[in-house]
Formats: structure tokens, C-alpha cells, sequence
């Protein structure tokens, strides 16, 4: 593959996060990026250090606070927000919006279109949720949208570790896109076109994490955390397909591979969760102390609404939703787990 | 701007063109042999280049031969010319000649002269056959029939047939955005896409055209209305090209969207019915067939390939709702429905319109018994599935203008992008779907059948669909009193959806809830041998046809009126 650079217009990346950061650098081998940040202090450091997010920049990366400025300069844009700033980035930015820009986002959260009503209702319904490639659609004129799902922990990518994701589209361009400007020698891309299902891998993958840290929490080992990622595929399935995707999505790359990485990661935000949880931190506190969003957090009280709207079989949702919002313990939701009579191992093939 | 005024057009529209001969489609028809030279051009052209990879061409001439022959064998027409035989036995000779000899050269020139043939003679039979003069004379005798027929209907006899006292537009009421389709018409291309319940649709929509001061519109009508001489004629007139949904093979496939396409490169407005064929269920279509959007949407890119003036070379797409008190082929289509519910399975066109005789008997009980009909022009979409403003641009859902050139650009330039244009084929799919619905205008009929069903379902409700129009009759009696009540609900839940413009009503809806139900109960399936819904002695319901009452009531399928009655 070569790694020239092409005189082509230059690729924007918008928010200067963990992830976002290590994605504007896996660009920047292959063509010129421009980084936005919302924070000007943020771009300062991009502009005069060469950092962002603690990683160290490539020379090919520049940085704007302009949302103006990289809709112009770019034609690919990868938006990669915290999910509960998405919308509102959508709509700042669709003015200077065009129907010939791609747009690849890599923001793993689910969106409610009446967030102040959430907590007053037990059932919401595939219409009031969106998938962060739905708000792109709803709230600017670009059709050509994909996403950015796979085990990629950020932390690991700077670290220039070999690693894989998969672009997702409708459109063959897009994932041609995808794969021209992310792929080198050591991150393999896939393309696949089921959207909506690898969109919900990357949302539904957190649940499972905040788990997964509950357990190791416990002190518990392996044959509990397998246990745990097998059953946890098995919901996370059931409820993708309730909500529009394919059953292959969640067993490839972008499924279970970003499920194992994630729930065997000390390092991943929504694992530290679960982890502080089961330590008998409280929930607030540990939100209050976190420097990033954990998207677990938010998509576990989606997704429980969701589930009683489909009448979607998920007790480890369920256990996780009282132990976040209902107070009860780690311990007793693992113990109503372990008596939880499952029959059937594999019902969806 | 929205299509939910009660308020029926109707008057006299200037044509939006003086001259007929500046009609697009005179032009197409002046120049048809250059029209029909590049069709079988271009279409040679894709075909050839579909199977240049894996040289697959000479399987794709053998395997439609073994159909056609077939089709000839098993399933002939009369339109079908009497040449057919011959010219495919003829193809297969020169197939198994190809295959003994040994010089690939002339091998592949022969391969191509008989796909230029077969192509040639598909473009020819899909050739519409306009003439001007024809055309008028149609045009006044469809005028001329419905309205003197019309007004048989208001004195009761044959004398007032020559009185002119209720006119066509009383009867058949055009509603919506019509002043934007004139300008639409005037600006670009547009492509009509109505709702398909009757036979009738085609004609009906005909004179649509021609009151609103439209030039015609061409379209693809199935071939087997050509068996029948009298639809031949007006369809003949009126622009038609033939679409013969027996050939099921690509290189007819390919010919056919070609056709479609150039005539809208050119600028003939264009209709076509995207359900496929008319609506078996009665529901309102809710799956296209894309394959002419298609090629309305490589139409738009092409001109815009080569035009860089996007206003003047636009296409639009303006969904039409037409709705009906009475199909007259609704126990037939239903019963299509029932039988094949669940399997794609091959069927032999039944219906009720097999000749001419009673196709005018039937205007005549249609137009003589006086059933009213809605036709409900949408608002126009470019072929994104975005609305555009009364001048032809395209909005986005925050009011701001879009130049849909963009959506076919990559890299700064216009690209041909095949799964791309498919893709927003789909999604223009979706879209017209979605409006069919907010069109869908609401007739008293709709809602007593409805509502009548929709009872026996719950009465009945460990039934399956099966059983349950097997029920017999004295356990299909509805109280008045029960009727009554489930009805207002749901006319209640009508009207708020009607405030939220998911669906528009008739002006008759308004009135009081006892008014509006005896109108339905008179019109619902009116000419129907075996009524769908009717009052029996005691006042109370009583249905004589189960199956026509399911179909009537599938009308208001989708809206979640289920929950509510």
C-alpha cells in the first residue's frame, strides 16, 4: 500500500477525544486531516504542541475550531462526539452541509428525540430512538453516511498495535472510502452493509462491558467473564434484531470482536464502570470523576425502555438497569443471574 | 402547501404549452425511428457491457429464447404477433449453429446481430404508437361519454343523457397541489406515480391530465389491456408504450428501462404505476417496484451529466392517491390476495375487464349510479425524496434550498455510480410510499367497512384471517348501536390524524356521524352483486360478502385505527 500523500482535499475528523484522536492519526498517514475541537484551548495545544487527548499528533494533522472552516475544506468528514452531543453537532453543522459530503461517524451511543421526558416513561419505540447515522439523516442534507465499529480501543491503536475494524454503509462508495483512507499495514478495514446492525454492535457492546468490570469487580476469572460475553451476545442479538439488524453483523468483527475486546479491557471507560460499581462506589460518583463519557451508562436506560417495548428477553439488562438505577447490588444481580433458568443455548441460527 | 384542504378543484386549466406540437411527446413521435434507433443502441450497449466480464452473453440470448418460447407455447395473446413462433425458432437455429462452427470472431459478431435483433424487436413492441390527431379524438370522446353519461345519472333515464347539467369534475374530484404540478411540467420532467386499484386508474388519470392542461404523459401500460380493443385504443391515444410482464428476461428488462429513460432524457412527462400491478389486498402499495424510478433516476443524472443548467433539466416525481367508493374488480383482486397471500406465485391474469362489452356496461353503471372518486395530487419530490418548492427547487426539511447535483458528485465531479443510484432508488421508494399514505383521502366507505371488520376481527379474535371470513352469516350481525360507537372513534382518531396531515379527508366526513355512515353504507361496494355491508330490517349490520368487506376495510390499514375501534 503506498503512503504518499494525495493532493486531494483533506479529511476531517470532528471531536479530538480518546478515540477521535486515534483515528485523525491512522488518517494522517495517508492524507492530510484536519482535527476540529469544540474547546479552543483543545485546538490551541493541537496547533502549538502537537497533542491531543495525550496522544501525540502526526505532522499531517492540523486543528480548527471552526465547524465552517473543515465542512468546507473536507468532503469526508468522521464525526466522533459523545453520542449526548451528537445531535446538537449535527445541527451546528449542517448549514454548511452538502449532499456530496461522506460522512463516517464513530460514536457508539443511541439518541432519544425527548430526552426530558425519558425518565418519565417505561417504553420507547424504534421511532423515538435513533441510531447516530439516523441523526446525520434527520438533521442535514448527506444520505452518504456510514459508521466505524470494531475493537478499538483507543489507548492500543496509539500504540500502533495491529487492529481491525469494519465500515459500515449503504453505500459501496462510502465503505470504498472507509477502506482507502483507514486502511495501512497494521489496521485491517471490512466493509459491510448492514448499517443499522453494526451501528447497534457498537451501542449494545457497553451494556455487556459495564458487566464484565462488575464481575472482575467481584474478583471474579474467566470462565465467569465467558459466561458472561456468550450469554451477553445472545441479548445483545435478540435486541439488535427487535431493533432493525442483521443477526451477521453481531458475529462478526464489529460484534463480538468489539464485545471480547471491550469486556477483557481494564481499560475501556464503561469496564471501569462496572468495576467501580461491584468496588461499592455509587453511581453518581463515579460519573462525576470519569474524563470521558461511558456511553454504557446512557444506552442501559435506552435499551431496558427499548426491551419492554419489544418484550425482549434480557435479564442481564434488566439485573444491570437495577443495579445503576434501583440500587440494588452487584452481588444480588449476579445471584438472580446464576438462578435465571436458561434452557436453550442457541436459538437465533 | 399541504394536500389536506377539503376544498375540490374545479375549473378550466389553460394548457401550460399553446401548441400541441411543442408537446415533447409529438416530438418523440415525429422523430420516432432516430427515438427507437438510440433505444436499441443504448440498450445493446448496457447488455453487452453487463456481460463483457464473464462472456456470459450467449447464455443470457439462449436462456431467453427458451423463455420466450415458452411464453409462446403456454401462455399466448392476442396481441402477441403471429410471427412469434418463427422469429425464435428462427434464433434458435442460428444459437446451434454458433455452437458447431469454430471461428470465435464471427462467432461474437453473430452473438451481437441477434441480440440487436431480439432488442430491436422488443424496442418496437414497447414503442408507443401516439398520434396527435388520434389523441384529440380520444380525449373528446372520453368527454364526451362520462358526461353525457354523467348526466343520465342526475335525471334518471336515457333522454338526459343529451342535458348538461352535472359535469365530470362534479364527479371526479381533483385535489392538491395541481398548481404545482402545471409548473413542474412547465420547468422539468415530471414523473406521475399514482396509487393502482382499478383498471380504470389509467384512463382516469388520462383525463386528469388533459383538465389540468398537461400535455400527455407517456406511459408503460401492461400489455394484456391491448388484448382488449377498446382500452387499446385509448391507451394507443393517450401515449401508452407496452409493458409485457410475461417477458421476465433481462434483455427485455434492460430494453424497457432504456426506453423509460431516453423518453425522459428527452422530456417526455412520464406515469407509471409503481405498485406493479394494481393493488391485490386493497391496501395502499407499501412495496415499489423501483425498476422505472431507476431509470427516471440515471435519466436525472444523465442530464445533469451533460447539462450544466440543473433548473431546466429536472426531474420530479408527483405521487397521486386515487380512491374509490367501489372497484369494480374488488372480489376478483381479493381473491388473488387470499390465494396467494404468503407465496410469489406465477398467476394467470382473471379479472373483470375481459372484453369491451363489459367494460362499457360497467362505465356505465360506474358513471350512471353516480360513485364519487378523489384523485389527490401530492406535492412534487425531486428524485431524492426531498420536496421542492413551487418553482422546482429542492428544500430540505429546514427550509433551505439544495442543488441535487451534489448528491451525484464524488471527488468535485459527477460520477455514474450504479449501487449508489440504486441506493437512492430505495430510498425514493420509501418516500413515495410514505406520501401515498398522507395523500390517502378518506371516504365514508373506507370507515363503515373498516370499522364493520375490524369488529367481527375482535369478536372473533382467536380466529385466523381464513376462518374468520368463513364465519357464517348470523354471526356477522353488528348491533347499530355497537357499530355507532366504535365508529365515532374512529372517525374522531381520523380527523386528528387528518390535523396532523398523516392523511387527508373527504369533504363528506364532516358531516354528522349517523349522515356519514348511511353514506358508506350506499356507496361502499355499491354495484357489487353481493354487498360488502348493508342494514338489515331491524337497522342493524349485515355483511353479504366477507372477502369484499376485508378488502375495502385493508384501505385504512397502517394508520393504527386497529387500536382504537
Amino acid at each position: 500500500m503506498d503512503s504518499k500523500i494525495s493532493s486531494e482535499k483533506p479529511v476531517g475528523v470532528i471531536g479530538a477525544g480518546s478515540f477521535g484522536t486515534a483515528i485523525a492519526n491512522i488518517l494522517a498517514e495517508k492524507s492530510k486531516v484536519l482535527l476540529y475541537a469544540r474547546n479552543e484551548a483543545v485546538v490551541n495545544r493541537i496547533k502549538n504542541e502537537g497533542i491531543s487527548s495525550g496522544q501525540k499528533l502526526h505532522k499531517n494533522i492540523s486543528g480548527t475550531n471552526e465547524l465552517q472552516e473543515i465542512a468546507t475544506k473536507c468532503d469526508i468528514l468522521f464525526p466522533i462526539v459523545p453520542s449526548s452531543a451528537f445531535r446538537s453537532l449535527i445541527k451546528d453543522l449542517s448549514a454548511y452541509l452538502h449532499p456530496y459530503h461522506l460522512l463516517i461517524h464513530g460514536t457508539k451511543g443511541m439518541d432519544v428525540s425527548t430526552p426530558a421526558e425519558m425518565d418519565n416513561v417505561t417504553k420507547l419505540n424504534r421511532d423515538q430512538v435513533k441510531t447516530m447515522s439516523e441523526i446525520i439523516q434527520d438533521e442535514s442534507v448527506v444520505v452518504r453516511v456510514g459508521c466505524l465499529a470494531g475493537p478499538n480501543l483507543a489507548r492500543e491503536l496509539a500504540d500502533l498495535q495491529p487492529a481491525a475494524t469494519v465500515v459500515a454503509s449503504h453505500f459501496d462508495e462510502v465503505i470504498e472510502a472507509g477502506i482507502r483512507l483507514l486502511r495501512n499495514d497494521r489496521f485491517q478495514v471490512y466493509g459491510s452493509k448492514d448499517l443499522i446492525g453494526v451501528e447497534l454492535c457498537g451501542v449494545l457492546k457497553n451494556i455487556i462491558a459495564i458487566a464484565s468490570g462488575a464481575l472482575s469487580g467481584l474478583g471474579y476469572g474467566e470462565n465467569a467473564r465467558a459466561l458472561l460475553i456468550s450469554r451477553g451476545m445472545v441479548e445483545m442479538i435478540y435486541l439488535g434484531r427487535a431493533l432493525g439488524g442483521n443477526t451477521e453483523a453481531f458475529i462478526g468483527l464489529a460484534g463480538v470482536g468489539d464485545l471480547v475486546a471491550t469486556c477483557s479491557s481494564t481499560l475501556s471507560r464503561n469496564f471501569s464502570v462496572g468495576y467501580r460499581l461491584a468496588q461499592g462506589e455509587k453511581l453518581p460518583q463515579i460519573v462525576e470523576s470519569m474524563e470521558e463519557t461511558a456511553e454504557g451508562i446512557n444506552t442501559i436506560k435506552i435499551a431496558k425502555k427499548l426491551a419492554n417495548f419489544y418484550k425482549v428477553r434480557t435479564p442481564i439488562l434488566d439485573m444491570l438497569h437495577k443495579v445503576l438505577f434501583e440500587a440494588l447490588t452487584v452481588e444480588e444481580a449476579l445471584q438472580y443471574l446464576m438462578k435465571y433458568p436458561f434452557n436453550v443455548d442457541i436459538d437465533f441460527l | 402547501m399541504q394536500a389536506s384542504g377539503d376544498s375540490y378543484v374545479k375549473k378550466k386549466y389553460a394548457p401550460i404549452l399553446p401548441g400541441s406540437m411543442d408537446w415533447p411527446v409529438v416530438q418523440l413521435s415525429k422523430n420516432r425511428k432516430q427515438f427507437i434507433e438510440s433505444v436499441i443502441h443504448e440498450s445493446v450497449s448496457v447488455i453487452t457491457a453487463l456481460h463483457a466480464e464473464n462472456g456470459s452473453l450467449k447464455e443470457e440470448i439462449e436462456q431467453t429464447r427458451f423463455k420466450e418460447m415458452l411464453r409462446v407455447k403456454q401462455n399466448p395473446w392476442n396481441v402477441d404477433p403471429d410471427d412469434d413462433p418463427a422469429f425464435w425458432s428462427g434464433i434458435k437455429a442460428r444459437l446451434l449453429k454458433i455452437s458447431v462452427g469454430n471461428n470465435e470472431k464471427k462467432h461474437e459478431d453473430e452473438i451481437k446481430n441477434i441480440l440487436h435483433e431480439i432488442v430491436s424487436r422488443y424496442a418496437h413492441e414497447i414503442q408507443g404508437n401516439f398520434k396527435r390527431s388520434r389523441y384529440k379524438l380520444a380525449r373528446t370522446l372520453v368527454k364526451f361519454g362520462f358526461k353525457r353519461l354523467l348526466n343520465a345519472s342526475k335525471v334518471k333515464g336515457w333522454r338526459s343523457v343529451w342535458s348538461r347539467r352535472v359535469t365530470l369534475q362534479d364527479k371526479i374530484q381533483i385535489t392538491g397541489e395541481v398548481e404545482q404540478l402545471r409548473n413542474l411540467a412547465k420547468k422539468g420532467t415530471v414523473i406521475m406515480v399514482p396509487t393502482h386499484f382499478s383498471n380504470l386508474d389509467s384512463i382516469l388519470i388520462g383525463w386528469v391530465i388533459h383538465i389540468l392542461g398537461l400535455p400527455p404523459f407517456i406511459y408503460g401500460a401492461g400489455l394484456n389491456l391491448f388484448n382488449i380493443g377498446i382500452l387499446a385504443y385509448f391507451m394507443n391515444s393517450l401515449g401508452a408504450y407496452k409493458v409485457d410482464r410475461r417477458k421476465k428476461n433481462q434483455i427485455y428488462r434492460e430494453t424497457l428501462k432504456t426506453y423509460s429513460k431516453l423518453a425522459t432524457v428527452k422530456g417526455c412527462h412520464g406515469l407509471f404505476f409503481p405498485g406493479g400491478t394494481r393493488s391485490r389486498s386493497g391496501k395502499i402499495e407499501s412495496k415499489l417496484k423501483l425498476g422505472l424510478l431507476g431509470s427516471a433516476m440515471e435519466a436525472q443524472r444523465h442530464s445533469l451529466q451533460h447539462n450544466s443548467d440543473e433548473e431546466n433539466h429536472k426531474v420530479f416525481v408527483v405521487p397521486v392517491v386515487i380512491n374509490y367508493h367501489f372497484v369494480v374488480e374488488a372480489p376478483g383482486l381479493i381473491n388473488d390476495y387470499l390465494q396467494s397471500k404468503g407465496q410469489e406465485r406465477y398467476y394467470v391474469e382473471n379479472d373483470s375487464f375481459t372484453n369491451s362489452y363489459k367494460i362499457l356496461i360497467f362505465l356505465f353503471k360506474f358513471i350512471t349510479k353516480g360513485s364519487d372518486i378523489s384523485v389527490s395530487i401530492g406535492r412534487g419530490l425531486d428524485l431524492l425524496g426531498n420536496y421542492v418548492d413551487e418553482a422546482g427547487n429542492s428544500i430540505d426539511k429546514k427550509g433551505r434550498r439544495i442543488n441535487i447535483r451534489d448528491y451525484f458528485i464524488s471527488n468535485g465531479e459527477i460520477t455514474e455510480d450504479l449501487q449508489r443510484e440504486k441506493e437512492y432508488t430505495r430510498r425514493l421508494g420509501e418516500v413515495i410510499v410514505k406520501e401515498f399514505r398522507r395523500n390517502n383521502r378518506v371516504f365514508s366507505s373506507h370507515l363503515v367497512a373498516f370499522t364493520a371488520f375490524n369488529i367481527l376481527k375482535k369478536r372473533h379474535s382467536h380466529l385466523d384471517l381464513y376462518d374468520l371470513l368463513r364465519i357464517p352469516k348470523e354471526e356477522s350481525i353488528i348491533s347499530y348501536e355497537e357499530f355507532r360507537k366504535s365508529f365515532e372513534l374512529a372517525l374522531q382518531q381520523i380527523h386528528l390524524l387528518n390535523q396532523e396531515q398523516k392523511v387527508t379527508i373527504a369533504p363528506h366526513l364532516r358531516d354528522t356521524p349517523d349522515k356519514i355512515i348511511d353514506h358508506g353504507l350506499y356507496n361502499v361496494g355499491m354495484y357489487h352483486s353481493k354487498r360488502p355491508l348493508v342494514k338489515n330490517k331491524e337497522g342493524n349490520l349485515i355483511t353479504h360478502d366477507l372477502n369484499t368487506l376485508f378488502y375495502y376495510h385493508n384501505r385504512l390499514c397502517g394508520y393504527g385505527l386497529e387500536n382504537i375501534v
